[in-house]
C-alpha cells in the first residue's frame, strides 16, 4: 500500500514528538526521579517508534527501539539517569531530528545506521539490566491469551452500569443490542483508520454503546489487529456486519446478538484478560481512558483484578493530562454517557484558510458598500432594511473573528525548541545560563509564527553568546553565577510582542561606535553627532559584529539584519533597550493580523485615510492656542504627558482644508511607551477594513502600510502610525 | 500550415494617442481597458506614479505616461482611459492615456525597428515605428515605460 499520502501527517507528528520528548529529557535532567516525565518520555518513544515502523522506516525504527529499551529500564528502576545519558538521548533526539529532515527532503530516511548511538544505548543499558528477561516473557503473554479468546472477543467485555443502563434501554425502546470482533488485515498499514471507518459505518445504523479497547485506544492505534465493540441498532444483525465488512482491508467480523448478563466471564478467565489487559497498559501506557473498565461491578471480578485495575489506570493517568488535557476532558464527558468518539479536530491545509479569509475580505468590502449605499438613500430611511444591516455587519465581524482564530496558533510550537538550544550553548560556550519562559500560550496567525522561529533563535544565540558574561566577570561584577536569558510573549492591543530579555553585559555603545568607524559603515565626524538608538540602530546593519572573538554560534555578521528584515517582513518591529553592565532587551512587535483590522477613518487634506485602531489611545479636540514650541517642534501637554505634534498634511504633502484658528483635531497614538498627536482635519468614524497590498510598483512609502476599498469603491490609503512616531 | 505562417508574423497592437501622436501597445500585455476613474493620490512616490484605484477589489497603482516621457501633465477628458498592463515580472500596472483608438494587425515588415538613441526623451521609449495605412505608430516598449520594482 503506498503510504506516501500519509507522509505529511507523519513528519507533523514526529515533529511534535521529537519537540516532547526534547522538552521531557530536560525535565529529566533537572528531576531524575520524576516518574511522570519517564512515562511521558516513554510513550513518546513508542509512539515514535510505531510511527517509523508503519512509514517502513527501519533505521528510525532501530534507534526509537533502542531509545525505548533505554526508558523502558529507566522505568523499571534499573538504571539511575546520569547526565552523560542524557547526553547521549540527546544526540539520539538530533539524530532522529535528520532522520526528518531527509524524509521531508527526499521522502527517505539517508543511510545513516546511527551505530555509535546504537552501542552507546546497548552499553547503558548492560550498566544494569535484570529485568530484560521479564520484559520478553510480557509480550509472550499477550498472543497466547489473545489466541485463547478467539474471534468472539467481544462476548468476554464487561460493560459498567451506566452501558448496562443503556443497553435496557434501548431494548426496551425496541432496539437491539450486537455485539461485534473486528479483525482488521494484518498487512492494515492505518489501522486507526480503518477502525474510525468501522466506527463510521457501524454508527450509521446505531450507537455505539462500548468498545474494548476504548475508542481513544483504537485511534491511538493501541490495539493489536482486533477490537470488540457493543451496538445498539434498530437494523439487523447482518446488515450491521454487512456494513463494516465492507470497509476495506477488514478480514473479519464475527458478531451476534448482546444478551445483558450473559456474557459475563468465568472468574479465572476474567483474572487472566485482566492480567493482560493491565499488561497492555503498562506496556503500552494506554492513557486516560480506563474509565469504562473502572466501572466494572465488584461481584463480577475477583477483587484482587478489581484493585490491580484501578491502580494500573491511575499511575498512567497523570502524565497524559497536561497535553491531553482538553481533549482528554471532553473524551470523558462522552465516556459518561458511553457513546466513544473519534477525534473531531481536522488538519487543513493553509491554502484553503487563506482562501478562506480572502473570501470573507470580499464579504467585508461588499457589507461595507451596502452599510453605504443605505447611508446615501436617507431620504426614505427604511428601517428595516438598516435592522439588517446592522445584523449583517454583526454576523461578518464574527466570521472574521472566527477565520482569525482558525488561523491562529500559539507561539509555543516555535518556543518549546529554545530549552533545549539554550542547553546546548550553555555546554558549547562554556557559561552557566538558565532560559525563563512566559506567555508560550500567546496566539498568532499561523503564517506569523511560521517565520519567527528564525529571528527569536538568533536574538537568544546573542544574548548567550554576546550578552552574558562568563561565570568569572559575572562573579566580579557581583552577579549570581548563573545568567538568565528570559523569553517574554504577550498581548498588547493589536499587537503581540515579544521580548528577549538577559541580566549579561548590555550593549557597548563606545565599542559599537568605534566599530562602526572601523568597519567604514560610519565616519568618525557622525558617530560625533549620533544618538544613543542611532548608534544601537547600527548593529541591525549587515555585517557588523561586536564580539571580538567570533563563535560558531554567533557572531558572523549575519544575523541582526536578518532578524530585523525578517521581522519587518511579517509588517512587524524590533527596538532594543539596553543598560551598559545590567543587560538588554529585545522587543519584537507583531501584529496580531495580516488581513483585516478595525481602523479610525479620518479626512486629511480632502483625502480619506484610516489609521488602525489599535495603535489609537485617544481622540483630543485641541484649541489652536494650546499648541507650544519646545525646541521649535510643535508639543500640547495632556494629562501630565508632553506628546509632540505631527502636522499630517505636512508628512502627506497636501494642503489643509480647515482654518488654522479653528480647534485641532488630534489623534492620540502610541508606540510602546512613546506617543505622538496626529494632527488630521476631520474625524469620519470606526470601520472594518481589509488591508490590501499596494502591489510591487508602490513600496518606497514607509508612512503608508497598505490600501483598502472604501464601501463606495474608492481606495483609501491607511496610515501606518508606527512609523510616524 | 499556411495560416499558421501568416500569423506568426503578425502581431496586433492597440493604438492609443498621446497629444498628437499614436503609439502602439502590443496586445498580449494588455488585460483591460478603464474608464477615467477618481485616482487615490499616494504621497512621496516618484511624481509619475499617479496613485491607485480599485480594480475588481483589488488595488491597482496607476502611472502617467505622459510624466514619465516627459510630457506636459495629463489633461482628463472625456476619452482618457486608464489602460491596464499586466507584465510577466513585474504584474499589473495602470496606464493614463488620452484616447484608445484602435485595434491594428501588423505584418512583421510593416515594423521598422530604431536602434538610435533620440535626443527627444519621448523617443527613449519606443522599440520601433508601425507603417500602417500611411499612417506612423510608434511602439511602445512597455519594459522601459514600466517602473522596475523597487
Amino acid at each position: 500500500m503506498d503510504v506516501s499520502q500519509y507522509l505529511e501527517i507523519f513528519l507533523d507528528e514526529t515533529n511534535e514528538h521529537l519537540q516532547n520528548l526534547n522538552t521531557q529529557i530536560l525535565i529529566l535532567e533537572q528531576e531524575p526521579d520524576n516518574m511522570d516525565t519517564i512515562n511521558e518520555i516513554f510513550r513518546a518513544a513508542h509512539s515514535l517508534k510505531g510511527m517509523a515502523g508503519t512509514m517502513g522506516y527501519k533505521r528510525m525504527q532501530n534507534l526509537t527501539h533502542d531509545m525505548e529499551n533505554v526508558f523502558s529500564e529507566v522505568r523499571n528502576g534499573n538504571i539511575t539517569v546520569k547526565a552523560n545519558m542524557i547526553d547521549i538521548l540527546f544526540q539520539c533526539l538530533d539524530a532522529l531530528e535528520e532522520y526528518n529532515t531527509n524524509i521531508r527532503e527526499s521522502a527517505d530516511e539517508g543511510t545513516n545506521d546511527n551505530e555509535p548511538l546504537i552501542k552507546q544505548l546497548n552499553a547503558i543499558l548492560k550498566g544494569g539490566s535484570d529485568a530484560e528477561p521479564e520484559k520478553t516473557a510480557a509480550p509472550a503473554a499477550k498472543p497466547e491469551a489473545a489466541a485463547e479468546t478467539g474471534s468472539q472477543k467481544w462476548q468476554e467485555m464487561k460493560l459498567g452500569e451506566s452501558e448496562q443502563t443503556v443497553i435496557a434501554e434501548a431494548l426496551h425502546q425496541g432496539k437491539k443490542a450486537y455485539g461485534m470482533t473486528v479483525k482488521v488485515q494484518e498487512a492494515c498499514i492505518l489501522k486507526a483508520a480503518r477502525a474510525f471507518l468501522v466506527f463510521k459505518a457501524v454508527e450509521e445504523f446505531g450507537e455505539i454503546i462500548y468498545s474494548n479497547p476504548s475508542a481513544q485506544d483504537i485511534e491511538d492505534e493501541k490495539f493489536d489487529l482486533d477490537f470488540s465493540l457493543i451496538v445498539v441498532a434498530d437494523e439487523a444483525l447482518d446488515k450491521v456486519l454487512q456494513a463494516v465488512k465492507s470497509v476495506s482491508e477488514i478480514e473479519d467480523v464475527a458478531g451476534g446478538v448482546y444478551e445483558a448478563g450473559k456474557y459475563v466471564a468465568p472468574p479465572e478467565k476474567a483474572e487472566r484478560e485482566t492480567e493482560v489487559s493491565e499488561e497492555k497498559t503498562v506496556k503500552e501506557e494506554a492513557p486516560v481512558k480506563k474509565e469504562p473498565v473502572k466501572e466494572v461491578p465488584v461481584k463480577e471480578a475477583p477483587v484482587k483484578a478489581e484493585i490491580q485495575k484501578t491502580e494500573a489506570p491511575k499511575a498512567a493517568e497523570p502524565p497524559a493530562a497536561p497535553k491531553a488535557a482538553p481533549a482528554a476532558n471532553r473524551n470523558d464527558k462522552k465516556a459518561g454517557t458511553g457513546k466513544p468518539i473519534v477525534n473531531r479536530t481536522v488538519r487543513v491545509d493553509i491554502e484553503k484558510l487563506d482562501t478562506l479569509m480572502n473570501l470573507v475580505s470580499e464579504l467585508i468590502i461588499a457589507k461595507n458598500s451596502l452599510v453605504s449605499a443605505s447611508a446615501t438613500v436617507e431620504g426614505n430611511s427604511n428601517s428595516e432594511v438598516n435592522d439588517q444591516i446592522e445584523y449583517l455587519e454583526s454576523v461578518t465581524t464574527s466570521l472574521h473573528e472566527s477565520v482569525m482564530k482558525v488561523r491562529m496558533v500559539p507561539i509555543e510550537s516555535v518556543v518549546t525548541k529554545f530549552p533545549r538550544m539554550i542547553r546546548d550553548l550553555s555546554k558549547k560556550l562554556d557559561k552557566k545560563m538558565e532560559l525563563y519562559m512566559s506567555g508560550e500560550e500567546t496566539e498568532l496567525d499561523r503564517t506569523v509564527v511560521d517565520e519567527i522561529g528564525d529571528p527569536l533563535m538568533h536574538l537568544l544565540r546573542n544574548s548567550a553568546d554576546h550578552g552574558l558574561e562568563s561565570a568569572e566577570v559575572r562573579k566580579e561584577r557581583g552577579k549570581p553565577e548563573v545568567g538568565s536569558i528570559f523569553l517574554d510573549a504577550y498581548q498588547d492591543g493589536n499587537n503581540v510582542v515579544i521580548e528577549v530579555r538577559d541580566d549579561g553585559n548590555g550593549i557597548d555603545t563606545e565599542s559599537v561606535k568605534n566599530k562602526g568607524i572601523e568597519r567604514g559603515v560610519i565616519t568618525p565626524e557622525q558617530a560625533e553627532i549620533m544618538t544613543e538608538k542611532e548608534i544601537i540602530d547600527l548593529l541591525f546593519n549587515a555585517g557588523f559584529s561586536t564580539a571580538k572573538t567570533v563563535s560558531d554560534v554567533s557572531g558572523r555578521g549575519v544575523g541582526l539584519d536578518v532578524v530585523k528584515s525578517k521581522i519587518e517582513a511579517l509588517s512587524g518591529e524590533v527596538e532594543v533597550k539596553t543598560k551598559l553592565g545590567e543587560g538588554s532587551t529585545w522587543i519584537i512587535r507583531l501584529p496580531l493580523t495580516l488581513a483585516i483590522i478595525q481602523a479610525l477613518m479620518v479626512v486629511i487634506g480632502g483625502e480619506k485615510y484610516a489609521i488602525s485602531l489599535g495603535s489609537i489611545q485617544t481622540l483630543e479636540d485641541i484649541p489652536a492656542s494650546d499648541v507650544k514650541l519646545v525646541q521649535n517642534k510643535e508639543v500640547i501637554h495632556l494629562r501630565d504627558i508632553v506628546i509632540p505634534l505631527i502636522r499630517m498634511t505636512e508628512i502627506l504633502d497636501i494642503e489643509s482644508t480647515k482654518d488654522p484658528n479653528e480647534n485641532l483635531v488630534v489623534v492620540i497614538v502610541k508606540k510602546g511607551d512613546k506617543y505622538a498627536g496626529l494632527v488630521v482635519d476631520e474625524l469620519i468614524g470606526q470601520q472594518e477594513i481589509v488591508i490590501k497590498s499596494m502591489g510591487k510598483y508602490i513600496n518606497k512609502c514607509k508612512i503608508i502600510s497598505g490600501a483598502t476599498i472604501l464601501g463606495d469603491g474608492e481606495v483609501a490609503l491607511i496610515l501606518d502610525a508606527n512609523a510616524l512616531i | 500550415m499556411e495560416e499558421l505562417k501568416v500569423a506568426n508574423d503578425t502581431t496586433q497592437f492597440i493604438v492609443i494617442r498621446l497629444g498628437d501622436e499614436q503609439y502602439g501597445i502590443d496586445i498580449k500585455y494588455i488585460d483591460n481597458i478603464l474608464r477615467m476613474q477618481k485616482i487615490t493620490r499616494v504621497p512621496k512616490v516618484a511624481p509619475y506614479l499617479k496613485g491607485v484605484i480599485n480594480l475588481r477589489g483589488e488595488v491597482l497603482p496607476v502611472m502617467s505616461i505622459r510624466i514619465k516621457m516627459g510630457l506636459e501633465e495629463d489633461v482628463v477628458t472625456k476619452s482618457s482611459r486608464i489602460i491596464v498592463i499586466k507584465m510577466e515580472q513585474q504584474g499589473m500596472i495602470g496606464i493614463i492615456v488620452d484616447e484608445v483608438k484602435e485595434v491594428v494587425t501588423l505584418e512583421t515588415a510593416q515594423i521598422e525597428k530604431v536602434a538610435y538613441a533620440s535626443k527627444d526623451e519621448k523617443d527613449n521609449f519606443i522599440y520601433g515605428i508601425g507603417k500602417y495605412e500611411g499612417g506612423l505608430i510608434s511602439l511602445l516598449d512597455l519594459n522601459l515605460v514600466v517602473p522596475e520594482n523597487s
